[in-house]
């Protein structure tokens, strides 16, 4: 395919790769301004209390301090779905999670700053927290979010059952059915940069300006509106570089408000930057979820019926949860197809903090538990399980058993890589004991088919102006959080016009200078962004070959445009510089700016609901880990994993490998190591990088990302997403794998040493 | 109260005014504008603070500036050479080992520290050599790419003599 292109489907440098190869890449945290204070939040010690009062006089008093800001200046609430707007960046009336914010102080020091929060009083009254998912059912008087809607949903934030097909004869009329209870941990996304955010006012003009490392600038500068009372036009948000998001810097935070409000209130910037505990406790990381399965299957490994059952502990705020409660169950119908399914998915407040969405949001663990199920289908019916998920691919342009539409489906193709390069025949069930393999798959979606807000506008929009130097600028609001989406956006452009990614500089941090995009979330940016950009840029190209060709005497299509200029296609002899082709066009036309949009079709299931999940395309990804588990130990040793991922066509192959292997480590650190666990109390038991274990280049094996191209009819050059898919499959391939090796079936991870040991002590008991 | 501290960084010498307690990432940071050594902890468990000290690499958040005044203090913006980038700097960008950056400055110390002690390290050798320094995003892998071959390519310009 790369032959088609000339840029597309090359190894590029990203654009931004010297700068943050030399240090010289701004992120939030290294910028300063003149007259700087320096913000930290006072946090609430208890998991469940009402806040009586606050006394901050003992702060305000001392010398360097210049605000001091509590609940009280702040009422209103905000929250990323729009229908469930239920925090306050300072608390209220009742702290909801021990980390909870309750006061902010903005003073000449971070060390003052600090001392001040410690000299504010609050009068708590600590309640007894619900921490757990059967505790909040329990105990619906108890609301850890009090008001109209516990009074009837008690701690139930959202409760979804939706059902397709005829799932009871499905499962009565099944040759072999497996059951199975897994659950899966709280996982926070530790991205190694910490939220940051620095805010200036310029009172005269009423203009607030906000730096932070968000991956949705255009949902902050919203929620900024509402909550500070300030007009969106009088907010301007800007993103320096990113230090990764992975879902985790989705939604507005506590401190871009702390920062905004006592930049006003001081009439001086403010900068804030989160420990690395706070970040643990902003959280909105992966939801833990207990999920019970029951799958029925023929003897040629047919799906007849699936029926799942999920409890999500939310934490304490709404967040994402709408959003995840749907996505654990509208992610499963494919790539295997289901003759019935069904899922009821109930989530609850909890006195932790938020889940939201992390990096495969919603359907990672549903993937894990459907994943080792197929994978006991198969050793039940006596069947391959790469053979029985090649089998029943659910295939192109095909809908899913809940309506959803897939177009592209590279899904076998990837089975056919990871079998061949895995050495899988020579393989699977013939390691010997102690070792094995194992196989999973997954889909995952391209984009949201709707805005997180109900409209009519597109979902994203470039603006691309060409300049008489023949340099070319695109304007875009997505956020590059290190995926490398402004590479994306330059190959795209240069592909059309003919540039070389230098000539080209992509602006995509200010949503004073660029149109809307709705931001670096459910994977949408390379696809929506990316068609945007090449509807604007379409737009340049055909002006320029329009006036070239005027001035020629030529037809439009004669011309071609390559290496930063344009040449006669019949003489090559004659061409121009791309500068001489933008001085005709500009003179005919006036100033070469355009602006292009990307909006999906409609989409979806016709029912309540059936939109979410929805998407204008899907990724497919298989991956085959092999391991070693100790016997003795219970150790875990990955020694290797294959990842094929089909991606539509590959913008840039070293980003999607990246990508791809990327999402296999993250999901690996699920798998072996990761778990934020709380006490009793509801304090989080491991607010650092050493009692929370991520994988280190030693934990971590070798990763081959193979790329598979399946071309998708809508994406931009037939692009799909890259950034998340491939992290589903990583957990249960594992999972399956360990069953390969010691015959055992984990159903809850982490599967950490003590719990493999006690599996694989269990089994033998059985065996007596 | 303030005491005077004279660092050398990157071959310069700085005369600061500081806090006793003051680390060497503070110091770098705020009192003399070298951003590029990244805070991601403060607790000495991530890495992304990590700048080399006498050619040896160190947590910067872990160790106070007054502690090695007259050490030589390297940190990501020394290793460029007159504009060019660092064989090690080159090979991360074009191997597309960096994604959001945040870990690039202090990953990039760590492996010249062990470039400079082992030119030819194996897989598992260079793996070592950055366990201290936390990647989340490219799973490592196109990191050890890029040492490999930044090796391989400072062994051969050596053998040309240009080294």
């Amino acid at each position: 395919m790369s032959g088609q292109h000339r840029v597309v489907g090359q190894r590029h440098r990203k654009i931004d790769g010297r700068a943050k190869a030399t240090g010289r890449a701004r992120y939030t945290a290294d910028l300063s301004l003149p007259g700087m204070l320096h913000a930290k939040i006072l946090r609430s010690p208890y998991a469940s209390a009402r806040i009586r009062g606050i006394d901050t006089s003992a702060a305000e008093v001392l010398d360097g301090v210049h605000g001091v800001i509590t609940g009280a200046d702040l009422p209103e609430t905000y929250g990323i779905i729009v229908w469930t707007r239920d925090e306050h960046p300072l608390c209220v009336d009742r702290a909801s999670y021990v980390g909870d914010g309750v006061a902010a102080v903005a003073a000449e020091t971070v060390e003052l700053a600090e001392l001040a929060c410690r000299r504010i009083k609050v009068d708590y009254e600590p309640l007894e927290p619900v921490l757990s998912f059967d505790d909040a059912i329990a105990r619906p008087q108890d609301a850890v979010r009090p008001g109209e809607r516990a009074e009837k949903h008690g701690n139930v934030t959202k409760s979804v059952t939706l059902s397709f097909g005829d799932v009871d004869g499905g499962l009565r009329t099944a040759d072999v059915r497996v059951e199975g209870e897994y659950s899966f941990e709280n996982t926070n996304h530790v991205s190694i940069e910490p939220h940051a955010a620095l805010a200036d006012y310029d009172a005269a003009a009423g203009v607030l300006t906000l730096w932070s490392c968000t991956q949705v600038p255009h949902y902050l500068h919203r929620e900024l509106s509402r909550v500070l009372g300030l007009d969106q036009s009088r907010i301007r948000v800007v993103q320096p570089a990113i230090g990764a998001g992975f879902g985790g810097k989705s939604e507005p935070f506590d401190l871009e408000f702390v920062v905004s409000k006592l930049a006003m209130v001081t009439g001086r910037p403010v900068r804030l930057v989160y420990s690395r505990e706070e970040v643990f406790l902003a959280h909105r990381g992966r939801h833990p979820m207990r999920m019970r399965f029951e799958v029925g299957a023929r003897r040629d490994g047919t799906i007849t019926a699936v029926r799942a059952r999920n409890e999500l502990d939310g934490g304490a705020y709404s967040s994402f949860g709408l959003v995840t409660t749907y996505y654990s169950g509208q992610l499963l119908p494919a790539p295997v197809k289901l003759g019935a399914y069904e899922f009821s998915s109930t989530r609850v407040f909890t006195n932790k903090p938020a889940c939201g969405a992390k990096r495969g949001h919603g359907s990672v663990q549903p993937r894990f538990a459907f994943e080792c199920m197929l994978d006991e289908v198969a050793d039940a019916i006596g069947m391959d399980p790469i053979e029985l998920r090649r089998r029943h691919d659910i295939g192109s342009n095909v809908r899913t058993i809940n309506g959803q539409r897939i177009t592209s489906n590279g899904m076998v193709q990837c089975l056919d890589a990871v079998e061949r390069t895995s050495g899988w025949k020579e393989k699977f069930r013939k390691l010997g004991r102690g070792r094995g393999i194992g196989v999973a798959t997954s889909m995952y979606i391209t984009g949201t088919n709707y805005p997180i807000y109900p409209n009519e506008m597109p979902q994203s929009s470039v603006t691309i102006k060409a300049d008489r130097s023949g340099r070319v600028t695109v304007l875009c609001g997505a956020s590059d959080i290190g995926q490398g989406s402004d590479s994306a956006l330059a190959v795209i452009v240069a592909e059309v016009l003919g540039l070389d990614l230098a000539d080209i500089a992509v602006r995509t941090q200010d949503t004073d200078l660029c149109p809307v995009d709705l931001g670096s979330y459910s994977s949408r940016v390379t696809f929506m962004c990316g068609n945007a950009a090449l509807d604007a840029a379409r737009q340049i190209e055909a002006l320029l070959r329009k006036h070239v060709a005027a001035e020629w005497a030529c037809a439009p299509d004669d011309l071609v445009l390559d290496g930063s200029r344009v040449f006669l296609r019949q003489d090559t002899g004659r061409s121009a510089s791309f500068a001489d082709a933008v001085w005709l066009a500009e003179a005919a036309e006036g100033p070469l700016v355009r602006s292009g949009g990307y909006k999906t079709p409609k989409l979806g299931g016709d029912y309540r609901g059936g939109t979410i999940g929805a998407s204008p395309a899907y990724s497919f990804t298989a991956h085959v880990a092999e391991v070693v588990v100790d016997e003795a130990t219970g150790f875990v040793e990955v020694v290797k994993v294959w990842a094929a991922h089909d991606c539509g066509t590959a913008i840039n192959p070293t980003i999607v490998e990246g990508q791809v292997q990327g999402s296999v480590y993250m999901g690996l650190g699920e798998a072996l190591l990761e778990a934020q666990v709380y006490d009793e109390k509801g304090r989080l038991t491991c607010p650092n990088l050493v009692d929370y274990k991520v994988p280190t280049a030693v934990d971590t094996p070798e990763i081959e990302a193979i790329v598979v191209e399946s071309h998708d009819p809508e994406g931009p050059f037939g692009a799909k997403e890259a950034g998340e898919g491939p992290l589903h499959p990583i957990i249960p391939a594992i999972a399956n794998a360990i069953h390969d090796a010691v015959g055992i079936r984990l159903r809850q991870i982490p599967f950490h040493p003590a719990r493999v040991l006690a599996a694989i002590e269990a089994s033998r008991e059985v065996v007596k | 109260m303030k005491v005077l501290c004279t660092l050398d960084v990157n071959g310069r010498r700085h005369e600061l005014a500081i806090e006793p307690a003051t680390t060497l990432l503070e110091a770098l940071r705020d009192h003399l504008g070298l951003t590029g050594t990244k805070r991601g902890c403060d607790l000495g468990d991530c890495g992304a603070c990590t700048v080399l000290i006498d050619g040896a690499p160190r947590l910067s958040c872990l160790t106070l500036a007054l502690a090695v005044q007259g050490r030589a203090i390297t940190t990501v913006e020394g290793l460029e050479d007159r504009g060019r980038m660092h064989a090690l700097q080159d090979a991360f960008d074009r191997h597309g080992a960096i994604q959001c950056g945040f870990c690039t400055p202090g990953m990039l110390l760590s492996v010249k520290a062990l470039l400079d002690r082992n030119p030819t390290p194996s897989e598992s050798e260079i793996r070592e050599g950055i366990a201290g320094n936390l990647c989340r995003c490219t799973g490592y892998q196109k990191i050890v790419d890029a040492v490999s071959d930044a090796a391989a390519e400072l062994a051969s310009a050596r053998e040309r003599g240009d080294a």
